[in-house]
């Protein structure tokens, strides 16, 4: 980070991601009036939703938990110049760990039970980043094509896991026994105290990234590896940290998840919230701070996607196309030259450096 | 002659910074005019003007008296403007013929001919005289090489109107000769040239006309018989610039820099640097001179252990520096001003005044254990920003935007305010405007004089003659001749450099 922020307010940094969403919003009110539907009255359905009252923003915040977590997993990967595509993986492996921490331990008190899981998590979460880091520091092997792979690996491992070992006896279904009450993640203020912990975290990562060595180190080597690792940064160092970090991250969303909302494991109820953290993450730029605004409003429209069908009549799939298209324009590098306009300061490559 | 580039009260700012204050000047067909200036005098956002990369706030930019819209390259490069950077435009993972063709590709069924466009660019090297090796790929090629596939870019398009900006700064003298000599045939032709340089011999030797900037202002206009190179000087900085070193006899004590039977490799895993011993003492400037590409670069980055030694050993203060790891060597004591500032030297996308501090950032008063102290960070930047004569508005300015003479004065300001023992400087005045070339040159004497051990490494084998105490002839990896800097004689070492015996 800048060793002072400039005494400008700077607006830059957010408006390419404003851009995206109203883009995304105005392309998905044209399909929805292809659908012959007022598009004014489906925003205004899923905005009320989603924001319109307190049991609504609660709603909100809680889908929005996990989402500022794996956002966190994928932002500071990134900061580090690597791409974490394995939240997914490194979530669900956590979700696993902490769900079996929950229901094995028992006669413990919650405030041993609870941290517990979530270490656990964090720890199973760290684990499955720990092989791509790895191969990545010691063996250039690309993060993009070990973690891709390791999602399959992990997916797989965990639909063994629930229906062999870990298995609830005595049930058709193939999940995990209950956690037990102790494991149990409580509300505080009407809000999941899983939230407060996702706050907590980005501010941490935030000011860790921004007074820290470290967070000097990891910001150098995703700008300039050559001049970091001049300057006497351990590149592969700061992979695995990065990584570790990135994975544990991941695993704690994983584990709030089941701690506090599904409490057990069951297979396909986590699907997508590793993949929408890259979402989170490229809309927040990486920002550990800028993750929360962005996992609340993608945690919203998920929030009032069925209410938005049921009122509205639009297809349930719009919100995944309105993420989709946000997605888009948000990594569409030539919307950011184009309304920058500072054609003298985009180089045609990379130059000499990286 | 016709009057090819007209410029007229041409006015540009970034925020509070003046870069160009309504500047008026022409280009004549067949002319040469050199365009001279500190660093940050506003030299490339001029010329970035005239082809379109920068839009000026006021004024208009006539071509052959065609008023160009501002910020039209396309339109600037039809009018016949070719414009070879000062820094690097090519694709580094390409081959020369690739990047020579980019842009305007010759196709045979819709599909890249390139048999054809290998053709052309060897008929292109040809024409021009400039040697190129045509299926080379960029990031392998010396940047003398690939400073000559820039031109030759530029010049593929029928140019009536070439634009150069610093590109003689990482050539070597033998190659600037030739580029000159281009130059003059080019402008025979009735190509009009804007040449901007640093270095006041090619000015005298080949302009025809000279402007000269300070702060965004033009001072004036000369011409090289009116003119000296001092007048030169003057004229750019303001005040009296001492082109020849002034420097006291050397005292040297121990050894502080040792290097034994170094053998070294280059990127294509051929041996550069053979067997090669050598001994810097403290309190003195040790100048290494060659051609370049004999092993020089080579030995820099081993001796700061950025690249890996096949055998031998490098000790400093007599003791042994690891191989491959740059970190051991600078906490040994070794300063290394690098060849390459933009790879190794800066994060351009950081402040100034974190990269005043990149390699010292986790130790005091930088950092106190794991927290970064920011305001100290700060103040260092502020106060050598200063010291250095760094030209920004505040040391909170992005490396990246500060002009190029202005990012090598932040890496030397970084490399020579620490404690020195060793200091290893790889063309540190690159890029650089004569007033910051004495600053510079002043600035390694006065940390000879402290007691370091300096080992200089230049292109320019002026900059050797003057400053160094001792000087070591380089030639295929060895050194093969060391001179006491009283007793060298510049056509010796001229031989000697060209690998001819003595
Ligand atoms: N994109 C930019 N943003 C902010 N300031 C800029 C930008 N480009 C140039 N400047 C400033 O404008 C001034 C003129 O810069 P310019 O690059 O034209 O200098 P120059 O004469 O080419 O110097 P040098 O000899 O060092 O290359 C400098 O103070 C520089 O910091
Ligand atoms: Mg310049």
């Amino acid at each position: 980070m800048d060793a002072k922020q400039s005494k400008k307010l700077d607006f830059s940094p957010i408006l390419v991601p404003l851009l995206s969403i109203v883009v995304a919003l105005a392309f998905g009110g044209i399909l929805i009036f292809i659908q012959g539907i007022n598009p004014l009255l489906a925003y205004r359905v899923l905005f009320t939703t989603a924001f319109g009252s307190f049991d609504g923003i609660a709603i909100t915040l809680a889908k929005a938990t996990p989402l500022i977590l794996s956002g966190l997993a994928v932002a500071i990967c990134l900061r580090a110049g690597l791409f974490n595509i394995g939240a997914q993986g490194q979530l669900i492996s956590g979700a696993l760990a902490s769900a079996w921490a929950g229901y094995t331990f028992v006669g413990l008190p919650a405030l041993v039970h609870i941290p517990l899981a979530l270490i656990f998590g964090a720890f199973f979460g760290a684990l499955v980043a720990l092989v791509a880091a790895v191969l990545k520091a010691y063996r250039g092997v690309h993060e993009v094509i070990t973690t891709i792979m390791l999602n399959s690996i992990v997916i797989a491992l965990s639909d063994y896991l629930t229906s062999n070992p870990f298995k609830e006896p005595d049930q058709p279904l193939t999940r995990t026994p209950k956690i037990q009450d102790s494991a149990q993640m409580p509300d505080l203020l009407g809000l999941p105290l899983g939230f407060f912990l996702a706050i907590g975290l980005s501010i941490t990562l935030w000011w860790i990234m921004r007074n820290t060595t470290t967070g000097f180190s990891i910001e150098t080597i995703g700008r300039n590896k050559n001049a970091g690792w001049y300057a006497g940064i351990s590149v592969k160092k700061t992979i695995m940290l990065s990584m570790l970090i990135g994975g544990a991250v991941a695993g704690v969303a994983g584990a709030v998840e089941t701690l506090s909302i599904i409490g057990r494991f069951e297979p396909a109820f986590n699907a997508g919230l590793g993949f929408d953290g890259i979402t989170v993450a490229l809309l927040g730029r990486a920002n550990p701070l800028g993750v929360i605004p962005a996992a609340i409003l993608i945690g919203g429209m998920r929030a009032s996607g069925s209410t938005v069908q049921f009122e509205a009549g639009v297809a349930p799939e719009l919100v995944d196309l309105l993420l989709a298209m946000i997605l888009f324009f948000v990594t569409a590098p030539l919307l950011a030259r184009f309304f920058k306009n500072r054609k003298e300061n985009v180089a045609m490559t990379s130059g000499w450096s990286n | 002659m016709k009057t090819l580039l007209e410029i007229e009260g041409v006015s540009k700012s970034f925020g509070s910074v003046i870069a160009n204050e309504d500047i008026s000047l022409t280009v004549r067909e067949g002319e040469i005019l050199a365009l001279l200036g500190e660093n940050g005098a506003g030299k490339s956002t001029l010329v970035k003007a005239v082809f379109g990369l920068v839009k000026p706030d006021s004024g208009t930019i006539k071509i052959n008296g065609t008023v160009m819209e501002s910020g039209d390259t396309a339109a600037a490069i039809a009018s016949g403007v070719g414009m070879v950077h000062q820094h690097f435009q090519l694709v580094p993972v390409m081959s020369v013929t690739e990047n020579l063709i980019l842009g305007d590709e010759p196709k045979r069924f819709g599909v890249v001919n390139i048999t054809q466009a290998r053709k052309e660019a060897l008929a292109l090297s040809e024409k021009y005289g400039l040697e190129v090796d045509a299926d080379a790929i960029i990031e392998d090629l010396p940047v003398g090489m690939a400073q000559r596939v820039e031109i030759l870019k530029a010049l593929r398009r029928d140019v009536k109107l070439l634009i150069l900006d610093e590109p003689t700064a990482v050539l070597t003298p033998q190659e600037t000769d030739e580029l000159l000599e281009v130059l003059r045939n080019l402008a025979k032709r009735g190509v009009g040239i804007l040449f901007i340089t640093h270095k006041l011999r090619e000015v005298m030797a080949v302009a025809d006309r000279i402007a000269v900037l300070r702060g965004g202002k033009l001072m004036g206009t000369t011409t090289p018989k009116e003119s000296s190179e001092s007048k030169l000087a003057q004229m750019m900085v303001g005040r009296e610039v001492v082109l020849r070193v002034e420097k006291s006899q050397a005292k040297p004590k121990e050894v502080l820099l040792s290097i034994k039977n170094l053998r070294v490799s280059d990127d294509r895993k051929l041996e550069s640097v053979k067997d090669l011993s050598l001994e810097v003492h403290a309190g003195e400037i040790l100048g290494i001179a060659g051609v370049e590409g004999n092993g020089q670069r080579e030995l820099v980055e081993a001796i700061c252990s950025m690249r890996s030694r096949l055998s031998g050993e490098v000790i400093v203060k007599g003791q042994g520096i690891p191989n491959l790891n740059p970190r051991a060597a600078h906490l040994a004591g070794v300063s290394h001003i690098p060849e390459d500032r933009e790879k190794h030297g800066l994060v351009t996308s950081y402040s100034i005044a974190d990269n005043l501090v990149l390699n010292r950032f986790d130790q005091a008063p930088f950092a106190r254990g794991w927290i970064r102290n920011l305001e100290e960070v700060a103040s260092n930047g502020e106060s050598l920003v200063e010291k250095f004569d760094i030209r920004a508005p505040d040391a909170y300015l992005s490396a990246g935007s500060l002009s190029g003479g202005n990012k090598q004065k932040v890496v030397v300001a970084r490399e020579l305010s620490q404690q020195l023992d060793v200091v290893v400087a790889a063309q540190p005045t690159r890029g650089v405007d004569v007033g910051s070339i004495e600053f510079i040159h002043n600035q390694l004497i006065a940390a000879r004089d402290a007691g370091a051990a300096v080992l200089l490494v230049s292109a320019e084998l002026d900059e050797i003659l003057s400053l160094a105490d001792r000087i070591a002839v380089i030639s295929n990896g060895k050194i093969v001749a060391i001179f006491n800097s009283k007793e060298a004689d510049r056509n010796t070492i001229g031989r000697l450099m060209a690998g001819l015996a003595s």
